[in-house]
């Protein structure tokens, strides 16, 4: 018999037919309903309230974010966050729709590369499918505008976050995502602040493997559509 | 059984652990650490508790149909392009993924922290190979260069000082031509990036554990603080998961509320800073990731506990909250117990794994105190399951003939109460009279107990004496 007969085999024997719980029909509907469970009054955040919250829990796992009013003032956000902590004005950059709009040509001296991140590019720029307001969690999403690797491998991740993007909690995510159609993409990745370990004398420092420093611009302004 | 398991030697294991300075002082720090950033955790979550039940209740339900969810998982991911490798035990699942790494003509492989490696011991496997295995996790990787395992689930080197560090880097890293001795954790953390960088994008193979598996959708999670497991899937051309039958959850909204309570309860963090979800290999326009996605599920003796009084324990989520909040874990640390899962969870687990002849002082090293079910985020009932186990030691007729004759003895004299409390009382007034200054040093037959610490004298009478004198307690 095959390893996975045996397997399957051993698993219905030890259980037998009359386990506790045993309820083979309840296993296709559970997984068509994926029904999603208890919510935390912090994952039911709405409006003004929600933005708040998101900033507030971002800032809590050393995340830091810049408010702006429109698409029109990224380009500017950008080229002062990277001065101010004297990152050069270049950077690798996702190529994802909800990036779509920004004027980058307001600042010239912003020197942008679209593609995959190699392990000399200091900074990348992405979108990200959501911001969650329970925790202050991103939602990226790898797909041909959004390589993995921009999530992982720069010293510095910029991420440009519209407002409407902002949900309550994880399930609120995962619904929009199941809204939007199509396969699941092959890496969702939740980020919840930089890189971090505390492997050594379990004294916490930041920038272990990925990123050292992870900064949002939320644009406040203008519904668009959803990326 | 395992060639590395020295739990037969638990007592001398721990003793030698209680003399170990640096050791003591790391577990020290532990203690208050973890417990009092997991109190603050769930003190910022109102609805912990709550969570806690459902996460328990969603678990019952994938193990009493967990051939079910597993047959769904295996569909989900071979229609994304995946394989998935069903593996008896360590035998087959080594040889498993020794044929995976030979297909990719693997040079290196990069690991993210997984404790089923652990398990098959797969490292000096593949070394044996000429594979170069190289653990990503920070703390993985410091216990890689000692030659050791892991002594915490989720803080594998928290023996290590940071001097013990800075040599270890400086004898295994000279050979890439960083020779100078840093002492401090940011410019220990700094070298190992560096190191480490390479090693991630050189690597041909990347491994990673998995968290959770999601039978919905086929994916594989895994959750990390440092991004290691990220880069050890991406960047490789092969990406193979290895993770154990009861990894499964039936949805990503069941997933979402078991990540609830995880992070939570390990570090006290409220959400871990990356949380990947990888279904199948890289999609026909990705510009990266991986080309090629395994899943390599391993039983090893999983099958069997389903149905029994062990079955609770596969509710497991590896969190570590019972070694963090364990006394006995919390004064020995995790290599005293002689194989690869540690504290309570280990007790319970490693007997199932290794057999209890190897580790029958596991389920009996408990001061069955409970804080371990306490905390559980799972609602594993750890200490019934260690007197599950202590019960089929003695069944199997494993206590030394000391033990057997002195519980014999207890139970021949419980059963005659006029005996009983005469006796009781004859002791209590010599272990009086034995602690005058409030605690005795040496105890005649008790050598072992107070070696390590006093016993403290009684104090007033019996107990029956005393719940006599209080009205029966009403």
């Amino acid at each position: 018999m095959s390893a996975r007969e045996d397997i399957l085999d051993a698993i219905r024997t030890s259980l037998g037919p009359d386990a506790p719980g045993r309820d083979p029909e309840a296993v296709d509907v559970r997984l068509a309903r994926h029904a999603a469970g208890l919510q935390p009054t912090r994952a039911q955040s709405e409006g003004e309230d929600r933005a708040a919250q998101f900033i507030e829990w971002a800032e809590f796992v050393a995340t830091t974010v810049d408010l702006v009013a429109s698409l029109d003032d990224v380009p500017g956000a950008v080229t002062s966050y990277l001065s101010a902590n004297n990152l050069p004005a270049k950077a690798r950059r996702a190529t994802d729709a909800s990036l779509d709009g920004i004027p980058w040509e307001r600042a010239p001296l912003l020197e942008l590369e679209p593609g995959v991140a190699v392990d000399s590019d200091a900074v990348s720029i992405t979108g990200a499918f959501a911001g969650i307001a329970e925790t202050g969690t991103l939602m990226l999403n790898s797909g041909h505008g959004h390589p993995s690797t921009l999530n992982s491998l720069p010293e510095t991740h910029v991420v440009v976050l519209r407002r409407d993007q902002l949900v309550g909690g994880y399930d609120d995510a995962w619904n929009r995502l199941r809204q939007s159609g199509g396969a699941l993409p092959r890496t969702v990745l939740l980020v919840t602040g930089p890189s971090r370990s505390g492997d050594i004398e379990q004294t916490l420092q930041l920038g272990a493997h990925g990123p050292k420093r992870l900064h949002i611009v939320l644009v406040d302004g203008e519904e668009t559509a959803d990326a | 059984m395992p060639h590395r398991a020295t739990t037969v030697n638990f007592k001398a294991n721990a003793r030698k652990a209680m003399a170990d300075v640096n050791l003591q002082k790391a577990l020290e720090k532990m203690r208050s650490g973890f417990v009092e950033k997991r109190l603050a955790a769930t003190g910022r979550l109102p609805e912990f508790n709550d969570l806690r039940d459902e996460a328990q209740d969603i678990k019952d339900h994938v193990l009493a149909n967990l051939d079910h969810y597993l047959e769904r998982f295996e569909a989900r991911v071979v229609e994304q392009g995946g394989h998935v490798h069903w593996c008896r035990d360590a035998t087959e699942a080594r040889a498993v993924i020794l044929g995976l790494c030979q297909g990719a003509e693997a040079k290196s492989v990069t690991k993210s922290k997984s404790m089923i490696a652990e398990e098959l011991d797969l490292n000096p496997f593949l070394e044996g190979h000429g594979i170069e295995p190289v653990e990503t996790d920070l703390g993985e990787y410091i216990i890689q260069l000692a030659g050791e395992t892991p002594s915490h689930i989720i803080a594998p080197a928290v023996h290590k000082t940071k001097e013990q560090v800075a040599d270890l880097f400086v004898e295994h890293h000279a050979k890439y031509g960083l020779t100078k001795r840093h002492e401090e954790a940011p410019a220990l953390l700094e070298e190992a990036r560096q190191v480490l960088r390479a090693k991630y994008l050189a690597a041909d193979v990347g491994i990673t554990g998995a968290n959770f598996l999601v039978a919905e959708t086929g994916s594989s999670i895994t959750v990390t603080n440092e991004g290691n497991a990220e880069l050890t899937q991406i960047l490789p051309k092969t990406h193979i998961v290895i993770a154990s039958l009861e990894k499964v959850v039936p949805t990503l909204e069941d997933a979402t509320t078991i990540l609830r309570i995880l992070a939570r309860s390990a570090t006290g963090q409220e959400f871990a800073s990356y949380t990947t979800f990888a279904t199948g290999p890289r999609r026909p326009d990705d510009l990266d990731g991986p080309g090629a996605y395994h899943v390599v599920l391993l039983d090893n003796g999983r099958s069997k506990m389903l149905g029994t009084e062990f079955q609770d324990m596969l509710r497991c989520i590896r969190c570590g909250a019972c070694l963090s909040h364990c006394p006995i874990y919390s004064h020995v640390g995790g290599h005293a117990y002689g194989w690869v899962y540690s504290g309570p969870m280990g007790s319970v687990l490693n007997p199932q794994l290794i057999g209890i002849e190897a580790s029958g002082h596991l389920p009996n090293a408990s001061t069955f105190c409970g804080k371990c079910e306490e905390i559980c985020p799972m609602r594993i009932p750890l200490p019934k399951l260690l007197r599950h186990w202590r019960e089929r030691e003695f069944e199997a007729g494993l206590p030394p003939a000391a033990q057997r004759a002195g519980l014999g003895l207890w139970a021949w004299l419980a059963k005659r109460p006029a005996l009983y409390h005469g006796l009781s009382r004859l002791a209590v007034g010599v272990l009086r009279l034995m602690g005058r200054g409030g605690a005795i040093r040496t105890l005649p037959l008790a050598g072992g107990w107070t070696q390590g610490r006093d016993m403290p004298a009684p104090e007033g009478g019996t107990f029956h004496a005393q719940w006599k004198a209080r009205g029966q307690g009403s």
